[in-house]
């Protein structure tokens, strides 16, 4: 370090009203005071929440499709990008002519997982989404692995709550209408 | 059985009971309160899940204090491990001893009783004896945990007390000289006008804050100094010294500490009503109202003078909550240089204006009194005009080191 980056910075003087401490301390004192009689802030938590946004990274779904089959065709894209290796997928045939492969399983491990979102931005027929339920709770671990069934039902408990992205717009009121892809950057750059 | 109660013994017996219990439960309270308090300040709401308003929450608090392991480290000198937490507790306790609670009540008995489970003569230096032991439990305390952090914590409440009660001796002293007497329901009782029924003579007298409202605001901070309260908790200052005193206690021995902190405040405040404040007086400037209420010697208002004391000890406990949540601690040498730079030559000036008061016979003249105050002040503001050191107590001009 030089000398001359060392910049000395003088206390600024003080008024003898403000040696004495007294002023100081009464202005103190007049805002905690004014404090105690504002609207408190808590949210008492388990009769109150806090709304959170459409867009929050809870628990995981996987999507039915118009029929009320899992939307899911195996391709492992979200189990290949899953940084935390929390997916497990078994893929089989499909049963049916729409589509090759389907999840006979499908598991996610719930305390494993990051909440990154990665496999939802991964994944090509939007069938694995992130959802605003943010307090899943189990008695083991392995409660908290959650199979396809489970996370079927979650999307039953959530469709209501946050509808299936349409492949054909994928974003939500609250991005402000873009896509969620939308990079905005690139609306500088234009 | 029951004319022993009519005794002045016997009365005593009973109110130390009462008062004990009240007090013990008051200290549980009054760390719910606390917490209610700082809560308030900070925009939150509280303790309120345990019963309604979470009043149970001091019942759980106690509960767990005494559901805890108890720990003794094995390197403590344990006699005195063990006693520190009792001391504490016990010397912030025998202080209600001697405060007048309500005047004096006639129970049908051979004589008027005092409201007061003893009543010497020296009740004022007996409080100031005892506070001072105060210290006592915190030096032994952190002492007999042989640990660097507990030694330090008990030093510096030592430092911190001793500093302290000399202005707070000197700000006490002043209140003497004004009313004269040692005799704590004395000075009470010179604060209150009183009109003899029978020979119709006046005693005039009014609240001692308004007769030296910066001998009250001095005694007030040695008081929170005392009490090692913020701003001047620096024996328990977590960020330097982990717990401070109490860093090696657990379960109940901690909870005494805990709550011989708030015992501590309760017997502050009360010293500090009786004192300032006039008691159980609602006559503040003396105009002679509610004569009744005053001196009258029946039970019921007795009573109500009590509950006027206990409303005046609760506003002075929230003082002390909402000081403690405004005000950041203060560093070691500006606490002592506040005392010995700050608090100490006023209340000298203070105490030298008041004994020339009473040379001249008018210790209770009340714009004497007041001028005093004012007096000193402006003496003390002039001369920290003059003087041009920093607050904040850094040294001056040190010669710059050059970096390797």
């Amino acid at each position: 370090m030089r000398d001359e980056d060392i910049v000395v910075i003088e206390e600024p003087p003080l008024n003898p009203a403000e040696r004495l401490y007294l002023p100081q301390i009464i202005e103190g004192m007049t805002t905690t005071f004014r404090h105690i009689f504002k609207k408190k802030i808590t949210v008492q938590y388990p009769e109150e929440q806090k709304p959170v946004p459409l867009w929050y990274r809870g628990v995981h779904r996987l999507n039915r499709d118009e029929h009320g089959r899992v939307a899911c065709v195996a391709c492992f894209m979200c189990e290949t990008v899953c940084p935390a290796h929390c997916i497990h997928i078994v893929g089989a045939e499909a049963p049916w002519p729409d589509r090759e492969k389907y999840p006979v399983q499908f598991d996610i491990d719930e305390l494993r997982c990051i909440y990154c979102g990665m496999c939802e931005e991964a994944c090509p027929v939007d069938a694995i989404e992130l959802t605003p339920v943010y307090e899943p709770v189990g008695r083991t671990r392995d409660e908290m692995v959650f199979d396809k069934e489970k996370l079927l039902e979650m999307y039953d408990r959530t469709i209501a709550l946050k509808p299936r992205k349409d492949p054909k717009i994928t974003g939500y009121p609250g991005t402000g209408g873009r896509p969620a892809t939308h990079d905005p950057r690139e609306e500088g750059a234009a | 059985m029951i004319e022993f109660f009519k005794t002045q013994f016997g009365f005593s017996i009973l109110l130390a009971f009462i008062v004990m219990n009240v007090i013990l439960l008051a200290v549980a309270y009054c760390i719910y309160f606390e917490r209610k308090v700082s809560a308030w300040i900070q925009d939150r709401i509280g303790p309120n899940r345990a019963g309604p308003w979470g009043l149970l929450q001091p019942l759980a608090d106690g509960l767990k204090f005494i559901l805890k392991e108890d720990i003794i480290p094995e390197h403590v000198d344990k006699p005195l491990f063990v006693l520190a937490p009792a001391i504490i507790m016990i010397v912030a306790l025998v202080g209600f001893a001697v405060i007048p609670w309500g005047g004096q009540v006639d129970l049908g008995g051979a004589k008027l009783i005092d409201v007061q489970v003893a009543n010497p003569d020296i009740g004022l230096l007996y409080i100031l004896g005892v506070t001072s032991l105060g210290v006592y439990g915190v030096v032994l305390g952190g002492w007999a945990s042989n640990n660097k952090y507990s030694f330090y914590g008990a030093m510096r409440s030592t430092a911190q007390m001793l500093s302290y009660e000399i202005p707070l001796g000197l700000g006490i002293l002043v209140v003497v000289l004004t009313s004269g007497q040692l005799r704590l329901e004395q000075i009470v009782r010179a604060q209150i006008p009183f009109t003899d029924p029978q020979s119709g003579a006046h005693l005039w007298g009014m609240w001692n804050i308004f007769h030296h409202p910066f001998v009250f605001l001095i005694v007030l901070t040695c008081l929170f100094a005392e009490t090692n309260r913020t701003p001047f908790d620096l024996a328990e200052a977590e960020q330097e010294l982990v717990g401070g005193y109490h860093t090696e206690y657990s379960a109940m021995k901690f909870g005494m500490f805990f709550l011989a902190e708030y015992a501590h405040m309760i017997t502050g405040s009360a010293f500090m009503a009786v004192l300032f404040l006039g008691g159980w007086s609602l006559d503040p400037i003396g105009v002679g109202w509610m004569q009744w209420f005053h001196h009258d010697t029946s039970l019921l208002a007795a009573v109500l003078r009590m509950l006027v004391m206990g409303i005046k000890i609760v506003i002075f406990i929230f003082v002390f909550m909402w000081v403690r949540w405004t005000l950041p601690r203060f560093r070691f040498d500006q606490l002592m240089r506040l005392a010995w730079k700050g608090l100490v030559p006023l209340s000298l000036g203070l105490t030298a204006w008041t004994t020339g008061l009473v040379y001249f016979g008018k210790p209770t003249t009340w714009p004497l009194t007041l001028l005093g105050d004012i007096v000193i002040i402006a003496a003390a503001l002039l001369i920290a005009a003059r003087a041009r050191t920093p607050v904040s107590g850094r040294q001056e001009s040190l010669p710059a080191v050059p970096v390797t």
